[in-house]
């Protein structure tokens, strides 16, 4: 168990006001399957832009196939746009090791040559095994390797944090 | 052949290799369907690569010649960005009396990862399973009259992909089934998903009556078989099969169990109609059925990519 709490929902106010001075008129954001694009869907009504969100999985490029096998998501990448020229937020709930990104990355480029990347969570837990930052991260906390924080989504669609120790 | 011990699976329970579909859970079944239809979507971006097999070698081990299922197995493997090594064995060291085990062995000394093999000798596959080493694969593609597991997923893919559920289903499979491993694979399969009605359609001897014990409705009449069919599974007429007195003639045969647009109305008014390949037009199929609006043949040839990308990248994942 831990003592730290972090309010989901308090961070999501944070986060949307963090992407509104990133966005441009041509930016499209691509929440990272599933809970960055839970954020990035909601993001994407409240800051009334255009068409739909993207959905980006991870699965397909993991570097951690061999040990894990095929996770479940492989199928979740939705682009409803061209990837070509285009300008791209990526959305997380939580950025630890780095390497959910640079999979997300190598998958997005499978569909075409954006014009750039970006990256804004609503979590930065620290531990980063690859060189990778955010543009935008609503807090920032230090936790112990073996905590899991995922982030969860209530029928009614509010955001929660859950904390667990890895198996 | 699987009883206690299914050398296809690990102690917990995940496939290893795929050598049959008889003994393979309806779980492990379904999870290879789900992920072919992850891979299914692979085919429509810019690059129709995935690099879950970087730096495998799959070795496709064809002593039998099939250049479409060879083909089929490669371009996956290659969409999973394996390196592929081609060996016609038929025409290789077998030929200079060479076994199978040392022939494995000696491709074992060349790293190999995965073995996609095809077989005239039933079992052949599962001799290769028990002897190759622990973080080595093994695929049967078809051996001898066993089984063809790849073609009966990718024919309960397709079947799940214009059927949705398998719980209501009548199948019909028509032709010569005694000699056929795609329709052993198929009984197989569409008994573990839960099909409630299978029938085995042809002629006496093609289709003998102890066919029954697998679960199936044994139809010598071909009117009786696909009435009120929802899926219709044409097995390829081998000519090879002529010569053993098995049937009179094709011509016979074609007017009796060919598909025609007259036989096809008696089966439901959205039926399918399915053949592994290749086809013989005027034969088991008329050619206005094998093109026309009730035919997913090609969509098969497309599927079967799919469930082959599945498959590897599953047993690759998973330790002996």
């Amino acid at each position: 168990m831990t003592t730290l709490s972090l309010d989901a929902e308090a961070l999501y106010t944070e986060l949307l006001s963090g992407v509104r001075s990133l966005v441009r008129p041509d930016t499209v954001l691509v929440g990272i399957w599933s809970g960055g694009a839970w954020l990035a869907e909601r993001l994407h009504a409240d800051l009334g832009l255009q068409g739909a969100a993207g959905v980006i999985s991870s699965t397909l490029h993991r570097d951690d196939f061999s040990a894990r096998g095929l996770a479940g998501g492989g199928d979740a990448t939705r682009l409803p746009f061209s990837i070509d020229d285009a300008k791209i937020l990526l959305i997380d709930d939580v950025l630890f090791t780095g390497r959910t990104i640079r999979a997300v990355v190598n998958e997005l480029f499978d569909f075409g040559r954006p014009r750039s990347v970006d990256l804004a969570v609503l979590v930065d837990r620290g531990g980063r095994e690859l060189p990778i930052q955010a543009s935008f991260a609503a807090a920032k906390v230090t936790l112990p390797p073996e905590q899991r924080l995922t982030l969860a989504r209530s029928p009614e669609g509010r955001f929660v944090f859950s904390f667990k120790a890895k198996p | 052949m699987l009883s206690r011990h299914n050398p296809q699976l690990n102690a917990n329970g995940e496939l290893i290799h795929l050598l049959s579909i008889d003994g393979l859970p309806r779980d492990v079944m379904t999870h290879i369907l789900d992920t072919a239809g992850t891979f299914l979507s692979v085919n429509d971006r810019e690059v129709k690569k995935v690099p879950l097999l970087r730096g495998k070698s799959v070795f496709n081990l064809f002593f039998e010649n099939s250049t479409r299922t060879r083909t089929t197995f490669e371009i996956a493997a290659k969409r999973l960005s394996a390196d592929v090594i081609n060996l016609d064995i038929a025409r290789s060291s077998t030929a200079k009396g060479e076994s199978l085990l040392d022939t494995i062995a000696n491709l074992s000394a060349m790293h190999a990862d995965m073995f996609v093999v095809r077989h005239s000798e039933s079992g052949a596959p599962y001799l290769i399973a028990r002897h190759c080493a622990p973080h080595v694969h093994v695929v049967n593609a078809g051996d001898g009259r066993h089984a063809h597991p790849t073609q009966g997923l990718l024919d309960m893919y397709a079947i799940r992909h214009y059927k949705r559920d398998f719980a209501q289903l009548s199948v019909a499979i028509v032709g010569d089934i005694v000699h056929s491993r795609v329709a052993r694979s198929d009984i197989h399969a569409l008994t573990t998903l839960g099909v409630p009605d299978i029938r085995a359609v042809g002629p006496r001897t093609l289709v003998p009556g102890d066919l029954g014990e697998m679960g199936v409705r044994v139809c010598h009449d071909m009117g009786e078989g696909i009435r009120g069919a929802d899926v219709i599974i044409m097995l390829r007429l081998q000519n090879e099969r002529m010569s053993g007195a098995m049937l009179p003639s094709a011509g016979e045969f074609s007017k009796t169990f060919g598909l025609t647009p007259a036989k096809l109305a008696l089966a439901k008014a959205d039926a399918i109609v399915m053949h592994p390949g290749p086809i013989n037009r005027g034969v088991e199929i008329d050619s206005s059925v094998a093109d026309g609006s009730h035919s997913v043949i090609l969509p098969q040839v497309t599927f079967g990519i799919a469930v082959r990308m599945a498959v590897m990248s599953i047993i690759a994942g998973n330790e002996a």
